[in-house]
């Protein structure tokens, strides 16, 4: 050998640009094969939309248009919103360019964390079609509306504007659309299609209107159920326990504090200047340190004395959930069942990281009684579609015993069987995924032990509906049995005996032997305009099937709402409580209560809990107190 | 039990529906009682030596739906009973259950339920269901032997039918009536009474004229016996005293058949000193006869093992010889059918097995 080999190496060694690294790597960007890149080009195309319409303070709408080309398996996907628009300049670079944008650093809860960004989408079109990307976007009605071909340079990840026009775009004020050719495979009937990514998307994001044109033609329209904006959720500062290695470095790098002791104290939360002085005491470095000055050594000191030491925990009221007012609506609307329960824990902290979990379950209805319950699972809002076995949300699912709680499962522990379908949102400013792929979200235990608690909370509603509803089905029995059986077995003995037909009102107060109490809702709207009340009207009866007079206390929970016309007058409101002195009600008779509620949206809420107290014997639609 | 005729049968039907009648006007909730009809409820009645129902109730309220339902079909199927009594009429269990399809809410959902309110009611009555004017669907079975049988005809002519001469090679047929009326044993020559399983072996006897060379009545019980046919074995064998052997296949289900000739039916304990001859004795297969005679045998299946250890805890098995056998079988896993013996040819049944254990049991 004449030159040593290492010679040989370095003249085919050259520095790759990251678009040639992506090319060469494409699953990473999840890119796997042709129905998961159509899936993660309009997942890429709808987040990045999303989050321009949120952060502008613009209620969402989406279109979403799928149509296949003469070429096989080559599609066109169009994502258009009515954001805020793209300045000309940035167009190119937001489109044109990996890992380009503004997130870099900012710490807090966002969907653009969930994959490498709408630039990918482009390089991959690029890649399977050679067709450049199309973008349109239009800041205002007064500026000019710009329509750019836009390719990406894969050696200097540098954009390419193949043409720039200036169209006429007077369809709505402001806006951006892109266009895409791919190859790609579109399923319908598909667990992880774009159809069920749109209708889960919708589901947790019930802000958004998505509008979606298949290949097919057909029009799908998943509807807005409220005008309610999501709370902005605030960018934080990272805190110790929650930043690794790599970070620290770069942030130590780019800091702009002459001084370490001021970097600890401006670039972290929860480091107060006493703090800063402890760790820079303990690690042995001087105050004054320069922090772009700061060796390998000095940084993994620093590092490990993050670790070492105690500090307050992160803020957690920088994370926006959905709401279980919203989740339930969300769900209602996109599955027809029976009962829906949602439960929005109180944000807690894994390795100085906040995340705050939200879990909703519905039951009965058309979902099928003999399969196994779907698990929707999203990470701050945007639906997870791939690797559900690998998830900590199924591993908490698994984990619990659902028996008591009225579903199957085989052995006490997998995933249950039942009429019910489970969602959990894990929101967080920084989701901790498996992997680059951003499918699952690891087993970190506080998480787990957090969906844990959610979920037995969704069970325990789940089983008391379960319990009311074999009660309904007893009384309607009974019903039967003293309307159409036993007139027949009255009439009959009478006519073998020969003998007159005997009076039943006693017998059946004996059957039914139950007191029932069952109420219902009304919404209506008076008014219009700034004088509109919303109005829900709550109607209670309790009919007494039993022998005795019945003197009971009844209380009905309600929801936060201005109360009006309480009857009978009979009551007392404590906090969210109506409590009525009932009674007496004599053996078969019966009595009506109600109230008004004033300022709840429509489907705000499905009932009233109510429960009793002092009322002996069995009794139907009431808990005890 | 005696006889009691339609009149018994209809006053205490009555009685029912009275009964029902004045606990609607006391204001009580309307209730049946009967005997509860399960495996743990039979009971060994000493003076009959059979098994019959113990003390163990059942009680249909119309607090639920189900009992409800049950006492309105009770009322009707009385009503539509006494209507056939008093018109002379009579009708299959089908049939009925075809008539109950104008009842409304009184409809049976299926056979089964309308066979079954039938065997109720004889509990509740203490009446056959032959006195209802209900009989079943099947016929009894075949009998081949030197007996004379007078039987009454449908026009109310008495003839007189020898079991081997006046009949061909399938024998004579047990009508659904077997009682006095109808049937009377009149001339017995023979040394033992034989009840088969199948109709294979049945046949395979009379083609060697086993009936013949051991003097014996053929009885082919038809897989498990209807009522007239075990009727007709326990006249045959109470009036003629003659020993009854029971031949059936090696495995738990024809155990059964044996328990149900010997002891009664756990469905039919009511009647069961009307049904069952205690005296009859079980012949084979038996799993030691697998053994023995190295008959071709098959695996057990979950459900045979099932069955052979619901045996073990049934009253009716409780022998220290049916145990035995029983775990024997339960060991060695295997069944075979009695017309496995004929892997030593066809003649092997009747010049060898039968004679050996007819002997073994003393009967030879």
């Amino acid at each position: 050998m004449s030159q040593p080999f290492a010679k040989t190496m370095a003249k085919s060694q050259k520095e790759i640009s990251i678009s040639d690294f992506f090319a060469k790597n494409r699953q990473i960007l999840g890119f796997d094969n042709p129905s998961k890149a159509m899936l993660v080009s309009v997942k890429e195309g709808v987040d990045n939309s999303l989050d321009a319409c949120e952060e502008a303070g613009i209620l969402p709408t989406v279109h979403v248009k799928i149509s296949r080309t003469e070429k096989k398996d080559r599609f066109i996907i169009k994502v258009r919103d009515n954001g805020p628009g793209i300045v000309k300049k940035q167009i190119a670079n937001v489109f044109g360019r990996l890992l380009y944008g503004s997130r870099f650093y900012a710490i807090r809860q966002s969907r653009g964390q969930q994959g490498i960004g709408i630039s990918a989408v482009v390089l991959y079109s690029q890649m399977t079609t050679g067709q450049p990307a199309r973008v349109t976007s239009k800041i205002g009605d007064d500026y000019p509306c710009h329509s750019m071909e836009i390719q990406i340079n894969t050696k200097t990840n540098r954009p390419q504007i193949i043409s720039d026009e200036v169209i006429l775009w007077d369809e709505i004020p402001h806006g951006t659309e892109i266009e895409v050719e791919i190859l790609g495979r579109y399923a319908r009937e598909k667990k992880q299609s774009v159809f069920e990514y749109l209708k889960s998307t919708a589901i947790v994001n019930p802000h958004v209107e998505i509008l979606f044109e298949d290949p097919e033609g057909e029009l799908h329209r998943f509807q807005r159920v409220t005008e309610r904006l999501p709370d902005q959720a605030r960018e934080v500062k990272p805190h110790p326990h929650g930043i690794e290695l790599g970070v620290l470095k770069t942030m130590l790098h780019y800091t702009e504090s002459r001084r370490i002791t001021s970097f600890l104290t401006s670039e972290f939360s929860r480091i107060s200047p006493r703090g800063a002085k402890e760790i820079l005491e303990r690690s042995q470095i001087g105050d004054k340190k320069n922090p772009k000055r700061m060796n390998i050594e000095e940084i993994q000191t620093l590092y490990n004395m993050f670790q070492e030491m105690k500090f307050m925990s992160p803020p957690t009221d920088c994370l926006s959930p959905i709401g279980d007012v919203l989740i339930r609506k969300g769900l209602r609307k996109e599955i027809d069942s029976k009962f829906a329960y949602t439960v929005t824990r109180d944000p807690k902290v894994f390795r100085g990281t906040p995340f705050q979990v939200e879990a909703g379950i519905i039951y009965g209805g058309e979902l099928s009684p003999g399969e196994q319950v779907k698990i929707l699972r999203f990470a701050n809002r945007v639906p997870l579609l791939y690797q559900q076995g690998g998830c900590v949300i199924t591993h908490a699912v698994e984990r619990i015993n659902w028996r008591p709680y009225g579903l199957e499962q085989r052995g006490g522990k997998g995933i249950p069987v039942g009429p019910a379908t489970i969602l959990v949102h894990i929101a967080s400013t920084n989701v901790p995924f498996t992997s680059e792929s951003k499918e699952a979200i690891a087993d970190v235990d506080e998480i787990l032990d957090e969906v844990a608690l959610a979920l037995m909370e969704c069970g325990r509603k789940v089983r008391s509906h379960i319990n009311k509803k074999v009660k309904l089905k007893k009384i309607s029995e009974k019903y039967s049995i003293i309307k159409e059986i036993l007139p027949e077995i009255a009439k009959k003995s009478a006519e073998i005996t020969r003998r007159p037909r005997p009076q039943l009102e006693g017998v059946i107060t004996k059957i039914m032997n139950v007191t029932v109490i069952d109420s219902g809702l009304n919404y209506r709207e008076e008014g219009s305009g700034d004088s509109k009340q919303k109005i829900t009207e709550v109607a209670i009866r309790v009919q007494n099937y039993t022998t005795r007079d019945k003197r009971f206390k009844l209380v009905a929970k309600v929801p936060d709402a201005l109360l009006q016309g309480i009857y009978p007058d009979r009551h007392r409101i404590r906090e969210n409580l109506i409590e009525w002195d009932v009674g007496p009600i004599p053996p078969a008779k019966s009595l009506r209560l109600g109230f008004t509620m004033v300022g709840l949206e429509k489907d705000d809420v499905d009932e009233v809990e109510l429960f009793h107290s002092n009322l002996t014997g069995e009794v139907i639609g009431a808990d005890p107190l | 039990m005696v006889y009691k005729g339609n009149k018994v049968a209809l006053d205490r039907l009555k009685e029912i529906a009275e009964s029902v009648y004045g606990q609607l006007e006391r204001s009580e909730v309307p209730h049946l009682e009967l005997s509860s009809r399960t495996k743990s409820n039979i009971i060994l009645d000493t003076d009959h030596d059979v098994w019959k129902y113990g003390e163990d109730k059942i009680k249909r309220s119309a607090k639920d739906l189900g009992g409800a339902t049950s006492i309105l079909r009770t009322l009707y199927t009385v009503d539509f009973i006494g209507d056939m009594i008093k018109g002379g009429k009579s009708s299959t269990l089908r049939e009925m259950y075809y008539i109950s399809e104008g009842w409304e809410k009184a409809k049976f959902p299926s056979q089964d339920e309308s066979n079954k309110l039938a065997e109720d009611l004889e509990i509740i009555t203490t009446c056959m269901r032959e006195d209802f004017k209900l009989r079943p669907e099947e016929d009894g079975a075949r009998v081949m032997g030197d007996i004379t049988i007078e039987e009454t005809n449908r026009k109310g002519e008495k003839k007189r039918i020898n079991c081997k001469d006046d009949v061909g090679d399938s024998g004579y047929g047990i009508p659904y009536n077997v009682e006095k009326e109808k049937i009377r044993f009149k001339g017995i020559n023979a040394k033992m009474i034989i009840a088969i399983e199948t109709g294979g072996m049945f046949d395979r006897l009379v083609e060697n004229g086993f009936d013949e060379t051991h003097s014996a009545v053929l009885v082919h019980l038809k897989g498990q016996p209807a009522r007239s046919t075990r009727r007709f074995i326990k006249r045959l064998a109470e009036q003629s005293g003659l020993p009854l052997v029971i031949f059936t296949d090696g495995d738990p289900w024809s155990y059964r058949i044996y328990a149900s000739v010997a002891y009664g039916a756990i469905k039919t304990a009511h009647i069961s000193e009307y049904l069952a001859t205690p005296q009859a004795q079980f012949l084979g297969i038996t799993p030691s006869d697998i053994v023995n005679y190295e008959l071709p045998s098959d695996d057990l299946t979950d459900q045979d093992k099932n069955a052979l250890k619901s045996e073990l805890s049934d009253p009716r098995f409780s022998s220290d010889q049916w145990r035995s056998e029983i775990k024997l079988q339960l060991k060695m896993k295997r069944k075979s059918e009695q017309q496995a013996l004929a892997k030593y040819g066809l003649d092997y049944v009747t010049d060898t097995y039968l004679p050996e254990k007819l002997t073994e049991m003393g009967l030879l």
